[in-house]
């Protein structure tokens, strides 16, 4: 008992109990903590792309790999398919913010229709990703597998082709369990589970990861098809 | 602990974890509907950018080797792409919300990267200028496209796949 008031004199304002350290909860903390663990999982993989790279004296020139979009037959059109589905990802994000924010009112209706739209928006980046890896299969490229020639015209090696279906199949799947999680939420939304609870913070750390798989693509879109 | 966390029991928002006084600063529905929307159209400008230079790259840049000026316009791309990535974690994440402790555990550690890209990348350069230094055969055959030319793809639809060939 002596010691507990000890303790006591020694409050601090966040590091002495009774109090989160961060003013977070604990799932919240601890998602963000796997988010940085998830970075550098990404990061380590996008180095090594640019490591290949930079030890190359020629590459492939993804405007000539990445250049075809539905229905546009063989138009050369470089870029073009690869921000539809960027933009598709930004607002998928944004309908999670929003589904979040609902959360945050306790509307139910508002986070259900906004978690129909960020599902409607995920569906649709995997059928995109998906029509772009049946094109480039088509075309003859798969891991093991280069049809590209490097920018100088040189034979490429397989690295361009193993790297770029490595680290997009490994976002994708991220696509893919995201898409799972929300999916989850809108059955637990609408079989009143977080009206319950009375809370809905659970759709913000659903909305935490969501939001990394748009942050993750944002630097994949960058270091295949940008630069 | 007497105000230990039970998440069996029937809570709400401010019961359910006593130890947390926070609250996010938007329960202004408007003013935090028009942040969303100011960083929506943000992101979009960025982006509508980025593909500008993209677009600049290609009419620019045809298979020699990159000269300053391309390494320059794509120097901008990454730092767009920073800045993307700073108000999608800042304002959709809301980690600009949360007190600096916090932000510091996560913010921190990445630093890591700074290093880790130009460690790395200046160890594949190095690599490659050891072996064209040392592999006169690699050197010759990844630069000359008359003594390693990339095969003729039958399958119509890789178009622009020759576009390096001059």
């Amino acid at each position: 008992m002596a010691q507990e008031a000890t303790v006591n004199t020694h409050r601090t304002k966040w590091w002495s109990g009774g109090k989160s350290p961060f003013n977070l909860e604990y799932g919240k903390v601890m998602m963000w903590y796997f988010l940085m663990s998830d970075a550098f999982t990404f990061g380590a993989f996008l180095i090594a792309y640019g490591t290949a790279r930079f030890s190359s004296n020629s590459w492939p020139d993804p405007n000539d790999v990445f250049n075809a979009v539905p229905f546009m037959g063989h138009a050369n059109l470089p870029l073009v398919f690869v921000s539809i589905m960027t933009f598709i990802l930004i607002i998928s994000s944004v309908t999670m913010v929003l589904a979040v924010h609902a959360g945050h009112n306790r509307d139910k209706a508002g986070v259900q229709k906004w978690l129909i739209w960020t599902i409607i928006g995920g569906l649709a980046f995997l059928g995109c990703q998906a029509w772009e890896w049946t094109h480039l299969y088509h075309a003859g490229a798969w891991w093991g597998l280069n049809p590209f020639a490097n920018a100088n015209g040189t034979a490429a090696n397989t690295a361009f082709t193993n790297f770029f279906f490595t680290i997009t199949g490994f976002h994708g799947f991220h696509v893919f369990s995201g898409l799972i999680i929300n999916v989850v939420m809108l059955l637990m939304t609408r079989a009143n589970v977080f009206e319950r609870k009375g809370h809905y913070l659970m759709i913000e750390k659903a909305g935490l990861y969501w939001h990394f798989v748009d942050l993750v693509w944002v630097f994949v879109f960058m270091a295949f098809y940008l630069i | 602990m007497s105000n230990h966390y039970d998440p069996t029991k029937d809570i709400s928002p401010s019961a359910a974890y006593p130890e947390v006084s926070f609250q996010h600063p938007h329960s202004d529905d408007k003013a935090f509907k028009k942040k969303v929307a100011k960083t929506t159209w943000l992101l979009s400008l960025i982006t509508v950018v980025e593909l500008g230079i993209g677009f600049f790259i290609y009419y620019l840049h045809k298979g020699e080797p990159p000269y300053f000026f391309i390494l320059l316009l794509k120097g901008i791309v990454c730092i767009l792409t920073l800045a993307k990535a700073y108000y999608i974690v800042a304002v959709f994440m809301h980690l600009g919300d949360e007190i600096k402790n916090f932000v510091m555990t996560i913010v921190v550690p990445l630093l890591l990267f700074i290093w880790f890209i130009i460690a790395f990348l200046h160890d594949g350069n190095a690599f490659k200028n050891a072996r064209n230094e040392f592999d006169k055969h690699h050197e010759e055959m990844t630069t000359n496209p008359q003594k390693n030319p990339a095969p003729v793809i039958k399958h119509e639809e890789v178009k622009g796949e020759g576009a390096g060939h001059h």
